[in-house]
């Protein structure tokens, strides 16, 4: 990946041949028994079906895509890859959409080149992938930079967005208000935006123990189950109304927290993620298994949903002695008006994490966060007792997870074990992680890409979880800082610039980062 | 007593699967110091691979089916095994801490629904083929039984175990390993290959997990893409009880894990079995961090 194997010396035809041999007999390994064999349940046991054009296709495209990249070597030799990458990004690309495009031009659908569409696409990003690497080679040589010019360049760049970031957050949030009175929105838009701010608001929750402290935490999903679960059980058995209960969630889900961390906080970083996904399972098995007060894997349902701060009621014919929200403003009754009010219950509750987020960075604590995350040795001979700060930022956390719990309840009216699995923990985690750690325009951003894209491609529901994990993987290699990663500190001493785009070797942990690019 | 001993038996075989499990992670993370968290799912395609090579040869006589199918399950996961590390963790060396990490769950997350989406999302069942096995014991009542099955569980994990060590003690590429475990930087200045070695380590991990794979398949006999989570992270558990970084240490890990389950589950309830043995996970963590046979970490600046 690195630019470094530019200069090594042409390869031989042997060792190209050896390599390709072996990227094919790999190809081969793993497609052979998974891909090309399928078994199917059939009348006396299993039988299997084969796909044999399939594996063929896979085989022969990993050794193309191989010997793109061998090509890449030697400089001079990038135009080819360009054509080659070019051709089978089109083939893709015409092979995806041709059912579509020989509608739109009137005459018969051709025959595909690729097996499947799933092959086709995954040629055609394939193929695109090769040819903008070998142009982004072919620049980089011509032009007369150095790559710490190119460094502070990039850098300029990522100043100069991050001055847009702002801009573009503010819009975000005008956009989000006002997004249940425009004209294209409906019910389903509300729903989905009610979804993806749900996400962003755990997102931000998770960031602080994340992105702030550094603690890989991947059983967040546990303090979700705790609010939304305490919210259940307190309206069901004690007749509590949400907003009482709202406040009971997040301290619940807090305390919960602390009990939690306090044990394993002394831990040091890949085992408190481990130990932390090993208390999210618990927490689940628990929940399927605590029959008499869970309700098992049936969970709860006829969650009561918000009232309008106890003025009026959401529903139609007004409930415990509440009038309905449409006679209490004179309004004519639709069903909307409760989605609206949910979406701007969760849009407030995320907003108040932001706030609050934003503030904490700039107080001792959350310095004292960014000062562990960069190098916990150094924090602890500074005087910071991190036991302390790591278990407020593990309790905050909590709490925020604790809240949205609460929401989810309330806006589902059931919840069952089913919905907290790690699974949930893995994508709230991705959304923090490709947000750039520590960035809550980065993490909003994420959300609506990884929440809002799949339900707009419902279709493609299957490639959803497989995109998801492979986009993990992408991600750390390419941008192991996220999309819009930020590491500089939140607050400098007085009268130190930041380290600005002149100085690039001032971050060296940046800079560590960005050289697995 | 009966009863004691049979959930004993049924308790050595699960721990003979977990440890060989565990000697994936334990060998990783003394190489490379991470969490391979994807070696569950090479697990549960191992057991896939095994449903299909069994359908493939139903016909074949079953010393041979069996025989041929560990070792095509073990070529592949091998070639599975040596593509994640090329893949997804050699481009992050050097990267930031937890990077390995978050793409050791991403890979996870894709092998998984990978399965999925390429053999569906039914669970495979397969019929019983090693059946009978020896009455030990008859005691009122209660039959202690011992299958054939899980003898050639044990023995084959008994004697994969003695393999093992030797050749990690004794073959050269076995000296290139503890040499990289303990100083990378100048076991590459000595002229040993370190990324081959790494590879190398990932590829043994996966025969080994590959082993584990189709003897679950035969002793369940059913299948489903969701094996490798738990099992993953149970071998995991064991890996640490242990003391991660050391062979015996899995192995031993391996069998009190699956001694402590069986027997959790024969007293108590086989619903909370997981719990104990996540339990166990936080406990060992918290209060021996370097695991029965492991030796501490020293935190270095």
């Amino acid at each position: 990946m690195s630019t470094a194997t530019v200069e090594a010396a042409r390869p031989g035809v042997e060792s190209v041949l050896k390599e390709l041999c072996l990227t094919a007999l790999a190809g081969l390994a793993l497609t052979v028994p998974l891909v090309t064999y399928q078994t199917i349940d059939d009348v006396g046991g299993l039988q299997l079906a084969s796909r044999w054009g399939s594996t063929v296709f896979i085989v022969v495209m990993l050794v193309l895509g191989r010997f793109g990249i061998i090509l890449l070597r030697t400089p001079g030799r990038e135009t080819w890859v360009t054509i080659g990458g070019g051709i089978a990004a089109l083939i893709g690309l015409l092979d995806l959409f041709r059912d579509g495009m020989a509608h739109l031009l009137g005459i018969i659908s051709w025959p595909a080149i690729t097996p499947t569409y799933t092959l086709s696409f995954l040629t055609g990003v394939g193929g695109a992938i090769l040819a903008i690497r070998a142009v982004v080679q072919v620049s980089q040589r011509n032009s007369s930079m150095t790559k710490a010019d190119r460094d502070a360049r990039t850098e300029a760049i990522g100043e100069q967005v991050r001055k847009l970031v702002k801009v573009f957050a503010a819009l975000a949030v005008v956009f989000a208000l006002t997004l249940p009175f425009l004209p294209f929105s409906n019910r389903y838009v509300i729903d989905v935006a009610t979804l993806i701010v749900t996400y962003v608001m755990l997102g931000w929750g998770l960031n602080i123990i994340v992105g702030y402290a550094g603690l890989l935490d991947l059983g967040f999903v546990a303090f979700y189950a705790v609010g939304a679960y305490s919210y259940a059980l307190a309206a069901q058995h004690l007749g509590i109304s949400f907003w009482l209960a709202l406040p009971f969630a997040g301290l619940l889900a807090a305390s919960f927290g602390l009990i939690l961390g306090f044990p394993v906080l002394r831990l040091r970083g890949d085992y408190f993620a481990i130990v932390t996904l090993g208390f999210g399972e618990i927490v689940r098995i628990v929940l399927i298994n605590w029959y008499d007060v869970t309700n098992g894997p049936d969970g709860i349902s006829g969650i009561p949903r918000p009232d309008f701060f106890g003025l009026a009621s959401m529903t139609r014919n007004g409930s415990d002695g509440l009038p309905p929200f449409h006679e209490y403003f004179g309004l004519e009754y639709s069903s909307e008006h409760r989605i609206i009010f949910l979406y701007y219950l969760i849009v407030v509750m995320a907003a108040l994490v932001a706030l609050f987020t934003v503030r904490i960075r700039k107080l001792p604590i959350g310095r004292a966060w960014e000062a562990l995350r960069e190098d916990d040795i150094a924090c602890a001979s500074l005087g910071i007792n991190r036991t302390t700060i790591k278990l407020a930022a593990f309790g905050i956390s909590a709490a925020w997870g604790g809240f949205a719990g609460a929401f989810f309840a309330t806006r589902q009216g059931f919840i069952s074990p089913e919905s907290f699995t790690f699974i949930e923990s893995a994508i709230i985690l991705a959304i923090v992680v490709m947000g750039g750690m520590g960035s809550l325009v980065g993490i909003a951003i994420a959300a609506l890409l990884l929440i809002g894209l799949p339900e707009v491609f419902r279709d493609l529901a299957e490639y959803r979880m497989v995109a998801f994990g492979a986009g993990l993987v992408m991600i750390m290699i390419w941008r192991p800082r996220g999309l819009l990663s930020h590491r500089e500190p939140s607050v400098l001493l007085a009268n130190r610039p930041p380290p600005g785009p002149g100085r690039p070797s001032a971050r060296p942990v940046a800079a560590a980062g960005e050289a697995a690019e | 007593m009966a009863y004691l001993i049979q959930q004993m038996i049924n308790g050595l075989t699960l721990g003979s699967i977990y440890g060989l499990i565990a000697i994936g992670y334990t060998m990783v993370y003394g190489i490379i110091g991470m969490i391979n968290f994807a070696h569950g799912e090479i697990y549960m395609i191992a057991a896939f691979v095994a449903v299909i090579a069994f359908t493939a040869l139903s016909n074949a006589p079953l010393v041979v089916a069996i025989l041929l199918v560990l070792l095509f399950t073990m070529l592949i996961t091998a070639a599975y095994g040596w593509t994640i590390e090329r893949v997804a963790y050699r481009p992050l060396r050097g990267s930031f801490r937890l990077a390995p990490l978050i793409s050791a769950i991403g890979m996870s997350i894709f092998l998984q629904n990978y399965v999925q989406l390429v053999q569906g999302a039914r669970n495979k069942p397969v019929p019983p083929m090693v059946q009978g096995g020896f009455t030990i014991m008859d005691d009122g009542g209660f039959t202690v039984q011992l299958s054939y099955l899980q003898i050639m569980i044990v023995v084959t994990t008994v004697v994969l175990m003695v393999c093992f060590t030797q050749f990690i003690n004794t073959t050269s590429l076995g000296r290139q390993q503890r040499a990289c475990e303990q100083d990378k930087t100048m076991a590459a200045l000595l002229g040993v290959n370190v990324d081959r070695t790494v590879s190398m380590t990932f590829v043994m991990g996966a025969a080994l997990a590959a082993v584990a794979g189709v003897m679950v398949t035969l002793y369940y006999g059913v299948v489903d893409f969701f094996l490798g989570f738990l099992a993953g992270l149970k071998a995991f558990t064991a890996a640490v009880l242990g003391g991660i970084g050391s062979l015996p240490g899995a192995m031993l890990g391996g069998l009190l894990i699956g001694l402590i389950e069986a027997l959790w589950a024969g007293y108590f309830s086989s619903e909370w079995k997981d719990v104990a043995a996540f339990s166990i996970l936080v406990l060992v963590l918290i209060f021996r961090p370097q695991g029965l046979l492991g030796r501490p970490e020293v935190e270095k600046v």
